[in-house]
């Protein structure tokens, strides 16, 4: 039994680190074939991580990127592409801010004007990929086409909402706009760290309850039951009595709550405002991250700081003459690379288990010998 | 079996370690030596885009080449990247800052807080935004605010547009829907208007924000082009930075006239092709800014605070290359003198 599990474990990391190597090599010839030397780029690279700062700023990326990874995961255990992580969260920031923003919430304490502002954050995202939850059970639109279009729809809408004469506001001399600034009693305090001029966000715990929750709902819950169930044989589940319809909307619902939650940590911890310059795409990135920790909460936990600590090492590359399109050229890589590798070892795998059954069931017979 | 396996997959990663470390080797030795001779360090960060974006970013890069030339001073390039957040705006800036660079240079308004705060940190480094002035965020003693009157300008080539519309009826096309794009659109509206108080104004802008795509999309830009000229309009203004080409190719097609923006685009070697149809551009002279400003810091006389580039001064002017408004450049100078002297109070906001 040891055996199995050393080689399940070792087969699950074989994808993703083959990945990386993979990934880690084609960058290599890229930049040696344009004249920079591969080593000398790491070199800066990892160096840059030696400062504070960095640390710090590539914590508080990959909280984001968790969340939105563990948003897009919920969906991928049910075989449900939210695509529209993006439009949730950026929609759910937006009105999260107004709330908070909103001057009659001055008067409330802090603890409940964060908690209010996070509901309210979770709702909306929610609500919006509600939508194409709805759309699916009752006239069965794909939910790839309707959170697509729902992205686009989130762009609109807050686009006519962040307006002088609606829910924005503006500062005169500023070519800004945004919602009004959270005053200080909404704000999430940073965590210090160590000399960095940039505090960690204080949301990591929220990203550290989400992912814990996650791995509750999934292993412990009949409903993380019932969704991979439904996840891995739809036919099995309606068999053993799963209401199908009723999932594909909790699991909406679910990921879009926690899509709300993506834009918080910067929101509350560094922001204080939706303004135009809010991080964008980080419901893109978030898939990137769910492909790279196969939806498991700890790896995408590690495939979150990776990719938080690629985006704030690359500042380094440009001063050095590396251009930083390299980082993203790795990203590309990795996504193209994990995916492909994770088929090869699921092919590998059944091979072995099927040759496993083989040897304990004696000989096995070839197709010539089973029809004569 | 797995075993075996496993020692090939070794093989092949040693295998490529090596050759990775063959390459480096083999690699030229690269990176941003300094100057150590005296000489100006510049650091600039551009916004999205960089230089090579057709418009705003390559202003500025413009305005540094020139430096550059002049001074024989060294610079270091640096650029945003998509959906960034505001701390990897300010961890590129404190990398110049701590990298000796001085002075830096911020190109967008999307780095003005982020400007502030390592601006406190560095007393001794003299920074500049462009196109951002809001007190409290980005002022201080080491600051200078590199700012626009894009309505004005705007305002006298929408007063073009007016004068050789034949049929009342004019576009504008915006690039992102942002309040700096919004006040283009201002200004235009009111020269228009200024001219011939019933014309038909059609507004259209490409994307809306977080997408900045409309500043970089000649598709879109053409369609909404003809959107508008199938609708009545014979001059179209393209406020829409790269997506101008296709808006100005929209112009040839239906033989309708078109306005650039933010360099004088009739001599842009890029729209050769369509250059007959420019009858004019709002120049925004983003160059200008950079220059005076590295200027001033290699002669010692850096000044903090707003500087505002307006008609007055030439920050923002019409340009008349190709000769298609000379019959009514008397007219455009009237209103021009009428904003200078205050007489006509041009909105910034629509």
């Amino acid at each position: 039994m040891g055996r199995i599990s050393w080689r399940s474990v070792g087969l699950g990391l074989a994808a993703p680190v083959g990945a990386l190597v993979f990934a880690l090599l084609v960058c290599g010839i890229i930049l040696s074939i344009t004249g920079h030397p591969p080593f000398d780029v790491a070199e800066d690279m990892i160096g840059s991580l030696e400062r504070p700062r960095t640390v710090a700023n590539s914590l508080n990326s990959a909280t984001t990127y968790y969340l939105s990874a563990v948003a897009v995961a919920i969906g991928f255990k049910m075989r449900l592409f939210n695509i529209g992580v993006d439009g949730q969260y950026r929609l759910a920031a937006m009105l999260a801010a107004a709330l908070a923003g909103a001057s009659f919430m001055e008067s409330l304490p802090s603890v409940v004007r964060i908690l209010m502002t996070i509901l309210a954050a979770m709702l909306v995202g929610a609500v919006w990929s509600g939508i194409a939850g709805f759309l699916k059970i009752t006239r069965g639109v794909s939910e790839v086409i309707s959170t697509i279009m729902l992205n686009a729809i989130a762009t609109a809408l807050v686009a006519f909402l962040l307006n002088p004469d609606r829910l924005a506001v503006t500062v005169a001399g500023s070519n800004n706009i945004g919602t009004a600034p959270i005053t200080e009693g909404g704000q999430v305090p940073g965590i210090p760290y160590s000399e960095s001029s940039s505090d960690v966000f204080g949301l990591i715990v929220l990203a550290a309850v989400v992912g814990v929750a996650y791995w509750f709902m999934l292993n412990r819950t009949r409903f993380g039951f019932d969704l991979k169930a439904t996840g891995q044989s739809e036919s099995a589940a309606v068999a053993s009595g799963v209401n199908v319809k009723k999932m594909v909307l909790a699991s909406m619902l679910l990921s879009g709550a926690v899509a709300g939650l993506v834009g918080m940590p910067q929101l509350l911890g560094a922001s204080h405002s939706y303004s135009l310059d809010f991080p964008a795409g980080l419901g893109f990135t978030g898939i990137a991250i769910a492909l790279l920790g196969r939806n498991h909460p700890i790896g995408m936990a590690f495939a979150a700081f990776l990719w938080g600590a690629l985006d704030q090492t690359s500042n380094v590359l440009d001063l050095s003459g590396v251009p930083k399109e390299i980082v993203v050229i790795m990203q590309g890589v990795i996504v193209l690379s994990v995916v492909i590798a994770y088929e090869l070892v699921r092919r590998y795998k059944l091979r072995l288990e099927q040759r496993d059954v083989g040897r304990a069931l004696g000989t096995t017979k070839t197709p010539e010998e089973a029809q004569a | 079996m797995l075993r075996k396996r496993g020692g090939a997959l070794a093989a092949i990663a040693m295998a490529g370690v090596l050759a990775l470390s063959a390459c480096g080797g083999g690699g030229e030795d690269s990176g941003a030596g300094s100057g150590g001779d005296g000489a100006l360090k510049i650091g600039l960060a551009y916004d999205i885009g960089g230089r090579g974006d057709q418009s705003f970013n390559d202003s500025a890069a413009r305005g540094l080449d020139k430096a550059k030339q002049e001074f024989g001073i060294e610079a270091t390039e640096l650029e945003a990247s998509q959906g960034e957040t505001d701390a990897q705006k300010e961890d590129r800036l404190r990398q110049l800052a701590e990298g000796g660079y001085n002075p830096i240079i911020a190109v967008g308004f999307a780095y003005a807080g982020p400007l502030g705060k390592v601006a406190k940190d560095y007393p001794d480094v003299k920074f500049a935004i462009i196109d951002d002035y809001t007190p409290g965020t980005d002022d201080g003693p080491n600051i200078a605010n590199l700012t626009f009157a894009e309505e004005q300008g705007s305002f006298l080539v929408g007063v073009a547009a007016a004068l050789k519309s034949k049929t009342g009826n004019v576009g504008f096309v915006g690039g992102v829907n942002t309040p700096l794009i919004q006040k283009f659109q201002a200004g235009y509206e009111a020269g228009v208007k200024a001219v011939k108080p019933d014309a038909t104004v059609q507004v259209k802008y490409l994307t809306q924000p977080p997408d900045f795509s409309g500043f970089n999309d000649p598709a879109k830009g053409e369609t909404a082009a003809n959107g508008m000229l199938d609708a009545g309009a014979d001059v179209v203004y393209a406020a829409a930075g790269g997506s101008g080409s296709g808006v100005f190719r929209a112009a040839k097609d239906k033989g309708a006239m078109g306005i650039g923006v933010d360099s004088d685009q009739y001599n842009l070697p890029s729209l050769a092709d369509v250059k007959d149809v420019i009858i004019t551009s709002m120049v925004k002279s983003v160059d200008v800014a950079v220059y005076d400003f590295i200027k001033s810091v290699n002669d010692n006389a850096f000044k903090a605070g707003n500087k505002i580039y307006d008609l007055e001064v030439g920050g923002v002017k019409y340009a008349t290359s190709g000769g298609k408004i000379d019959d009514i450049q008397p007219r455009l100078e009237e209103y021009k003198q009428k904003i200078i002297s205050g007489e006509i109070k041009v909105p910034s906001t629509t």
